[in-house]
């Protein structure tokens, strides 16, 4: 019976395991997309987005990509060993 | 005056500082307290060679020339340490398994060991580099001069140029005696990495210390820097779309690719957590030493003279404010970004030209291959040190040539785009087995022509090496093929053009050569090692070595690793082999990882032939190609494998226990026929004794009596033969020695024979034959006398045992079907369901005692008719006791 529960734990753990790797994985797309914004702003001088307010959006979204990576990191870090096991 | 000869002191204590850095790194390391120097904030660090001078000075001309496209440069990088878990995790798992020591080494190690391959990477890789040297060196010179113009208002072109051979100098000698200071399997420089960390560090504050300076010395703090940007002139955004991708998708692919990133990110990595570290902190160190570059650019555009060259206001702009500590803390910052790129550039490089082209020639030229005398290891840092002098001195002339112009300045972008043509032949090699030597052959190829044709050759600029005519009309004026404007697509950025081109057709082209061509089987083997480097980390490609080896082998590893790690390692594997003495056996396992070892000073390909060289080839067997063919194929394998073989074992265990049952049963039988048989002899042995004795006691005794009592015995004696008689009839039918008298005759003639002589003695009025004559008109070839005894038997049983008032039996013969049937059914009360499936066994009798008779007549019978071929049986349901003879129709003809 105590074997049973423990071995549910695990499983869950390593399920959150699974989903920490795919946050990972899918946090470069979202950079990605989110830094590809700037290419949908006017080019036209009328309307034109403000230097200021560009490399006010740029660099939150850097910011933003640092603090979440680092988190994900420290998470999967503490996660254990089997790494390897995020290929599956 | 004053202020350059400062400059030059500090400038001297700074790289005594420097030296004294990486000197005590290596100490710390040999002594064994290398734990604090790598730390994953170091390998952080060391990752910041990506930011050169081009970036720390180039960075603010960008921003001042084109805006915030600058940018670019560092999003790519950004994104691809976020994304480490997809590509460089896996690189660098492949670094470490593989013992990979160069990007060259790994291209070539994934396509076959392909020495062909990484001699032309590494061609490509000093292509791409030696004008990046280059810039390092012109922009340490410019900045000399900035502070010359300063001060000295224009110095003499000698000795800006005299200075930069300084550098050179100093920057190779750095590199030599901290690279190569000894040759390390694991191709590991705590030296040159601690002092490229310290460096780093440096950099990082020199332009912090410049932008906060400008933002809060000469600006009003956050609020005015931003309304100075909106008021600038590079106020708005104005970067162009494509350029704006192009850019972020060259510097990612560029910082997978260069030479000197590939070298402190995987070979230099110590542990595969670091890089989880720095998958954040490196994009930190990004974005800080981006942060400013806007306001510093907008700054200097509005405060310095119109025409002053941006790409030095990091310089320029403390030194116009009278703020010289702060200059020269920048200088300081552009110098250590200068110097740690050269130097890890050189390091890079010098790895590569010894590995794939200096020590495959001098193993070629030395004749006898890999056995020559002589210490292996003083060449291979020998050309380590002659690459390191001659990549560096390649980038002063190439400086030196150039002029240092303006071609340099936009030389970082089209280095840039230069290595990014290794991107699809790595990440295609990581990701996709198909990838073949000859596809990676023709996707460099064509990469690399479309990008120095494109953008290389072009850079040099009009009239140099394309003229403009060509430019503007392609060559032998084919217009398609103007270099600026492929297929007649004109109105694209050059640069974008340039690397869509080159990035699409070689991916195109290494595609589909690699889905025409066929690998080889080490290709093949590699290919899934690579792909497959999380599933097996081991290297299954097997070396087939005999014996006699070792000592060869022993005597080229010495001159590599050196005597001392040569023969631990030799004792160690010998230990682990269980064999006494120095030498091991050269197994398969051995070889292998005697290759690693050795690819870790000489590079892959070199290692491998040099092993190829002394074992005589390496085998790619059978075994080996199914060890790494599909994973699901290797279960299958192996599970039928088992299977087969449980099922094997199952049909054995079977027949054991059926043999097993057998002889129990046999020594069942056994043990009850020999209980039945001594029964048997004894009841007439007990009565001829007991009357005997009465014959041989009594003294008053009538003549009649003794007659009586001597028949008795003579009965009894009778008795006893005849059951040794049917027991020896019936083991010697038993064993099959018996020989058949075959004759021919009317079965009529053998019942009228069996019925007689059955008949005959007491009891013969009472029982009743019936036949039918007209029935048994068949001829019969078979042993007639033996029939007959069967005949006799059941006739006489009927005889005995038929329990009727008056008995009778009913002989009827029929044919069917097969065979000549002939029933024996008498009027009795017959045989009981269980007597039933014992009648035919040895001593069985029915009911109880009523007559003589050993019980063997019946079991003699079906022995006999086994014999004939034909068969006996009970035949139940006719009222009486009825046995039916079956004949096979061979011996049973129509009567004539």
């Amino acid at each position: 019976m105590n074997e049973g529960r423990k071995s549910v734990f695990l499983e869950r753990q390593s399920y959150r395991r699974r989903r920490l790797v795919d946050t990972i994985r899918i946090l470069p797309l979202i950079g990605a997309l989110l830094w590809a914004v700037p290419l949908l702003w006017p080019n036209q001088s009328e309307g034109a987005v403000s230097g200021s307010d560009a490399v006010i959006y740029i660099f939150v979204v850097w910011f933003g990509l640092v603090i979440v990576g680092a988190m994900l990191s420290r998470a999967v870090s503490k996660g254990g060993v089997n790494e390897d096991q995020g290929e599956l | 005056m004053g202020t350059l000869n400062i400059l030059v002191s500090v400038c001297l204590i700074y790289v005594i500082f420097l030296f004294l850095v990486a000197f005590g790194a290596e100490r710390a390391a040999m002594q064994g307290r290398s734990g604090w120097l790598r730390s994953p904030i170091v390998y952080t660090l060391s990752l910041s060679i990506y930011c050169t001078a081009w970036t720390f000075y180039g960075a603010v001309g960008f921003a001042a020339r084109s805006g915030l496209e600058y940018l670019t440069i560092y999003i790519g990088p950004s994104l691809v340490m976020i994304g480490w878990w997809w590509v460089l995790r896996k690189l660098v798992r492949i670094g470490r398994s593989q013992r990979i020591t160069s990007i060259a080494d790994l291209i070539s190690s994934r396509y076959g060991k392909s020495n062909l391959l990484a001699v032309g990477v590494t061609v490509l890789a000093v292509i791409g580099t030696t004008p990046y040297i280059a810039l390092q060196l012109q922009s340490v010179t410019v900045s000399f001069a900035v502070f010359s113009d300063a001060y000295n208002a224009g110095g003499p072109v000698e000795s800006q140029e005299s200075n930069a051979l300084l550098v050179a100098a100093g920057l190779a000698l750095f590199t030599i005696v901290f690279g190569t200071r000894n040759l390390d399997v694991n191709e590991r420089h705590h030296g040159v990495v601690m002092a490229i960390a310290v460096e780093a560090i440096v950099k990082l504050f020199a332009l912090l210390a410049v932008g906060v300076f400008v933002v809060w010395g000469i600006g009003g703090g956050v609020s005015d820097i931003l309304d100075r940007i909106d008021a600038s002139e590079i106020g708005t955004w104005e970067v162009q779309g494509d350029r704006w991708a192009a850019l972020i998708f060259l510097s990612a692919a560029a910082f997978l690719c260069l030479p000197r990133m590939f070298q402190v990110m995987v070979v230099e990595n110590e542990d595969e957590g670091h890089l989880r570290t720095a998958s954040w902190a490196f994009p930190a160190y990004l974005m800080v030493m981006s942060l400013f570059v806007v306001p510093i650019a907008v700054v200097g555009l509005d405060l310095m003279p119109a025409g002053s060259n941006p790409d030095f206001f990091v310089l320029t702009l403390p030194l116009a404010n009278g703020n010289e500590g702060l200059a020269i803390l920048s200088f300081l910052g552009g110098f250590s970004s200068a110097t740690s790129m050269v130097i890890v550039a050189a390091l890079a490089l010098s790895t590569m030209v010894s590995n794939h082209i200096v020590m495959p020639i001098w193993l070629k030229l030395a004749g006898t291959g890999a056995s020559v005398s002589g210490d292996v290891r003083h060449v291979v840092l020998l050309t380590r040190r002659i690459s390191i002098g001659a990549v560096v001195t390649l980038g002063y002339l190439y400086f030196r040539l150039s002029g240092g112009g303006t071609a340099l300045a936009s030389i970082g972008l089209i280095s840039f785009a230069g290595v990014a043509q290794f991107l699809p032949v790595l990440i295609g090699g990581i990701f996709w087995r198909g990838a073949t030597r000859t596809g990676a052959f023709a996707g460099l190829t064509v990469g690399f022509v479309i990008w120095a044709y494109t953008l290389l050759l072009p850079g040099f600029g009009a009239g140099a090496l394309f003229s403009a005519d060509m430019m503007a009309h392609g060559p032998f004026g084919l217009s398609w093929l103007r270099p600026q404007a492929f297929f007649g697509i004109e109105g694209m950025d050059p640069l974008v053009h340039a690397i869509l081109w080159s990035m699409s057709l070689n991916s195109l082209v290494f595609f589909v050569a690699s889905l025409v061509g066929f690998p080889s089987p080490l290709e093949r083997l590699q290919g899934a090692q690579f792909v497959n480097v999380y599933a097996h980390s081991s290297n299954p490609q097997s070396w087939s070595g005999s014996l006699a080896q070792s000592e060869d082998l022993m005597v080229m590893a010495q001159r590599i690793l050196g005597a001392r790690e040569a023969q631990d390692l030799f004792e160690r594997e010998a230990r682990n082999q269980g064999v006494t003495g120095l030498l091991p056996e050269p197994s398969p396992d051995f070889l292998q990882l005697l290759e690693r070892e050795l690819s870790g000073s000489v590079g892959a390909a070199t290692a491998h032939a040099m092993i190829g060289q002394i074992v005589g080839g390496a085998s790619v067997s059978v075994e080996d190609l199914m060890a790494v063919a599909d994973e699901t194929a290797q279960m299958m394998e192996y599970s039928s494998q088992l299977e087969a073989k449980s099922e094997e074992l199952t049909r054995t265990a079977r027949q054991l226990r059926q043999a097993n049952e057998k002889l129990t049963q046999l020594s069942e039988q056994k043990d009850a026929f020999l209980g039945q048989v001594s029964h048997e002899l004894r009841t007439p042995m007990t009565s001829i004794r007991a009357f005997s004795e009465i014959l041989r006691d009594s003294e008053l005794m009538t003549e009649a009596e003794k007659t009586k009592y001597s028949t008795i015995i003579h009965d009894e004696a009778i008795r006893l033969t005849r059951l040794l008689d049917d027991l020896l009839d019936l083991s010697v039918l038993e064993n099959g020695q018996v020989n058949l008298n075959v004759q021919s005759g009317p079965l009529a003639e053998v019942l009228d024979h069996a019925v007689s002589t059955a008949l005959t003695g007491g009891g013969s009025d009472r029982l009743k034959v019936t036949r039918r004559r007209t029935q048994e008109h068949v001829r019969l070839t078979t042993d007639l006398d033996r029939l007959s005894q069967v005949f006799i038997n059941l006739i006489g049983n009927a005889q005995k045992y038929c329990d009727a008032e008056n008995p009778s039996l009913t002989i009827s013969v029929r044919r069917r079907q097969g065979g000549l049937i002939v029933d024996f059914v008498d009027n009795g009360s017959g045989i009981s369901k269980s007597d039933q499936a014992v009648i035919f066994e040895k001593f069985a009798r029915v009911g109880e005692q009523r007559a003589s008779g050993a019980g063997l007549g019946l079991a003699i019978c079906r022995e006999i008719m086994a014999r004939l071929g034909g068969e006996i049986d009970y035949l139940p349901g006719q009222g009486g006791a009825a046995f039916r003879v079956v004949l096979p129709t061979e011996q049973a003809m129509a009567a004539q």
